[in-house]
């Protein structure tokens, strides 16, 4: 069947295998000659699919244990992250690491090593995996941990479904007294004023920026900056205190049709931030978990918003000392060709932990562009300025980008492509994705 | 805390159902073949909803045996759902009367008696709630899949018979009819996606007609719009459209 990633560009037609036992999930692994893992299909791009099988992992989902003292969740890996939260925020655990949708599985989660607003104080996704169970080529299922085939396991975060399949996971999450969230929002005019109040930040659990990448001139760099904190129970107003772990449900609205393309322009987007940037309060406030980390997730099927050709996400990180100076190059060219977003976000990145995992200590900068052919030449300038300034491409949101130019961001490769020949040497594992990088 | 029972607990819609009991906190009783398939169902359900969940052993066409499972549940529970059914294939149940029998018993003769055992001994109590999944396949016999659609048929004619007779016992009886539901069964299948329904949906109109009190509901509804253009159609026009 056809299969995209979330942007929903590119397209392929691929055979999609969903086992619903261990043994049908065990089998298949055996029997294809060729496959990828797929979870929830929130990697923008091509990471899960693979024409000849991608194996949909979303009935492998239930929980295998939780521990009420540790907060250790052992679960399937198609476990939704919206689940765990439905069943474990009302008894007072938090993921310890979350992306900015719920809508993707624990196995993607491990698989991109993601990384959340608090990634400066908490490291990303692995750092709280305890164990995880991996299928591998040959069929067999390892156990990996710091102190079991760690190699393997360090290569499994991050490693894109490349390394086998990941049955199930033991992950810690942390304590929280209420489902709610003491915000700070701070008005930042410039490049220079938005990394200030990140460095002024440092001490806050959660910080993430939005950044207005059509602004140019004096106003480079404009952006409103969110900061956060677990709210403590007498925090809260008062008519929450009795029930603080729980947060009145909201009603979801869909996209329900393909916008046009049109709609999203030069003139609409800055119009948008404009308004967005204006309207912005400043101040503090009381919000619950849902607003303050998944405010996307109020509106199903936004990505239908850009229309039939879909649109890539475009993430990278640059190394600190070199963000200042690339941060405003990349900013630069996105303004001049006024091919910005709505959805720019700017964060602050600790260090991280090598293979194929993402992050690295400094800025990392998100940006979404309608799939033009325009657009994805603009990228590959954007790459330019992200390798002169050493600096990376996130997997999970790419689908496009040369593997030359992704190369040279990940110095770890060699110790990744070392696990793999070792694991998987006829190369089983592979996506429209790694097929591309020449992973 | 008043308990369920899922017949034919293996399957994406049971395992939704069983999920939006328990949500809303209701005890949970898994019945499949080979329970020991449903044995991480039963933990994750305790796990996620806090509620007690337990798997028995579970065979449909042991018609006999029924009475005895009931005995040895060591309780009525307050709701029995039957999700059984097995499609077969069509061209095969066409030449093959074993087959056609595994069908028709499968859908109809197991599902109805264990039905009504649940029905009868609810009725010495005076309360109980007895839910048959059908199909719209039985509303009208097609070339396509006429003995599995018999087989629903006959399924919906006796709830609905079986609802009749104990109206006014304190037991109701619900009559489900799912129209294309994307389960493991109908995966490959391209139907239309108006038309399609998720498990989940099924799972939460079950609960929510034995909540609210219906007796009869199509999943989607619109189906019971469609059922009704296709039952109308007279059948020496019928037989040529071969649908
Ligand atoms: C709105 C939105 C916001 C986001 N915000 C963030 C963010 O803040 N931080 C961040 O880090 N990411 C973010 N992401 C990206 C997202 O978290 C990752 O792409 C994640 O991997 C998606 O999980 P999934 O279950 O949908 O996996 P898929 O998209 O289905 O797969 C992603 C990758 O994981 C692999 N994979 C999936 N399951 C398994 C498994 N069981 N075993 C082995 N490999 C597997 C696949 O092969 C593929 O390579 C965001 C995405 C969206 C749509
Ligand atoms: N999918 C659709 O489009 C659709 C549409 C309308 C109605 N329905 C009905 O919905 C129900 C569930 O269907 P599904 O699509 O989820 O298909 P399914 O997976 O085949 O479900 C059938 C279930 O019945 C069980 N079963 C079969 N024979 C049994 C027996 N002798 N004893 C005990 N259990 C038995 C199966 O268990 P095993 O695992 O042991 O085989 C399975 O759990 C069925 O009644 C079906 O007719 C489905």
């Amino acid at each position: 069947m056809m299969l995209a990633g979330w942007g929903r560009y590119p397209h392929a037609e691929c055979r999609v295998v969903a086992p619903r036992s261990r043994e049908e999930l065990l089998a298949a692994i055996g029997n294809e000659p060729s496959l990828i893992a797929r979870g929830n299909g929130r990697a923008y791009g091509d990471a899960a699919l693979n024409a000849d099988a991608t194996l949909d992992l979303r009935h492998r989902d239930r929980f295998v244990g939780f521990d009420d003292a540790t907060g250790v969740l052992e679960a399937e890996a198609g476990t939704l992250l919206a689940d765990m939260l439905d069943a474990l925020v009302p008894r007072g655990w938090f993921p310890a690491v979350t992306p900015g949708t719920k809508f993707v599985t624990l196995g993607g989660m491990l698989a991109a090593d993601v990384h959340g607003k608090n990634h400066h104080k908490a490291g990303a996704i692995g750092d709280h995996v305890e164990s995880l169970r991996l299928a591998v080529a040959d069929g067999s299922v390892r156990r990996c941990a710091r102190d079991e085939n760690p190699a393997l396991f360090a290569a499994t975060l991050g490693g894109m479904g490349l390394t086998g399949v990941i049955l199930s996971a033991r992950v810690k999450l942390r304590p929280i007294e209420t489902a709610y969230i003491r915000q700070e929002t701070l008005r930042a005019r410039d490049l220079d004023e938005i990394m200030a109040l990140f460095e002024a930040s440092r001490d806050w659990t959660y910080t993430v920026a939005w950044i207005d990448c059509l602004a140019r001139g004096r106003d480079l760099g404009r952006a409103l900056l969110y900061r956060g904190e677990h709210a403590r129970r007498e925090e809260l107003p008062d008519d929450r205190r009795a029930e603080p772990l729980r947060v009145p449900p909201r009603r979801p609205h869909r996209v329900p049709i393909d916008f046009p393309a049109l709609t999203l322009n030069r003139w609409s987007v800055t119009a948008f931030n404009r308004l967005y940037y204006g309207r912005a309060r400043p101040g503090a406030a009381i919000v619950d978990y849902d607003r303050f980390f998944y405010p996307l997730d109020a509106i199903l099927d936004w990505n239908r918003l850009y229309g039939r050709s879909g649109f890539v996400q475009y993430q990278c990180v640059l190394p600190k000392s070199a963000s200042r100076a690339g941060l405003a190059a990349l900013l630069e060219r996105v303004a001049a060709a006024g091919a910005g977003s709505f959805l720019s976000v700017l964060k602050l990145l600790g260090p991280g932990r090598g293979m194929l995992s993402f992050p690295m200590e400094g800025y990392t900068l998100a940006l979404d562009f309608p799939a033009d052919p325009a657009n994805l030449v603009l990228m590959t300038e954007l790459d330019a300025i992200v390798a002169a300034h050493g600096g990376r491409i996130y997997l999970a949101k790419d689908a496009r980008v040369a593997a030359a130019d992704f190369r040279r961001g990940y110095d770890d490769l060699a110790a990744f492509g070392a696990v793999r020949a070792a694991v998987d040497p006829g190369g089983k594992f592979a996506s429209l994705q790694s097929r591309r990088l020449g992973l | 805390m008043s308990a369920v029972l899922i017949l034919g607990a293996t399957s994406d819609i049971a395992r939704a159902i069983a999920r939006a009991y328990a949500k809303a906190g209701r005890d949970v009783i898994l019945a499949a073949r080979h329970h020991d398939r449903v044995a991480p169902d039963v933990t994750d359900l305790e796990l996620r909803y806090g509620i007690t969940a337990r798997a028995v052993e579970f065979d449909v066409l042991d018609t006999a045996g029924h009475a005895r499972f009931f005995d040895a549940l060591g309780m009525l529970p307050d709701t029995v759902i039957s999700v059984v059914g097995f499609m077969g294939d069509q061209a095969t149940s066409e030449r093959d009367p074993q087959a056609a029998d595994l069908v028709m018993r499968s859908n109809y003769v197991g599902p109805a008696a264990v039905l009504a055992e649940a029905a009868n001994r609810m009725a010495a109590r005076g309360a109980g709630v007895v839910i048959g999944i059908s199909s719209v396949a039985g509303e009208r016999g097609r070339a396509k899949n006429y003995v599995y659609g018999s087989a629903k048929a006959g399924f919906t004619a006796y709830l609905s018979g079986l609802r009749n007779r104990l109206a006014g016992t304190g037991v109701r009886v619900i009559t489900v009819l799912p129209g294309y539901v994307k389960t493991r069964i109908s995966e490959g299948l391209a139907t239309p996606r108006l038309l399609t329904a998720k498990p989940t949906e099924v799972a939460d109109a079950v609960l929510a007609a034995e909540t609210g009190g219906r007796d009869v509901l199509y999943v989607r509804p619109i189906w019971r719009l469609v059922m009704a253009v296709i039952r109308s159609i007279p059948e020496r026009i019928f037989k040529k459209m071969r649908i």
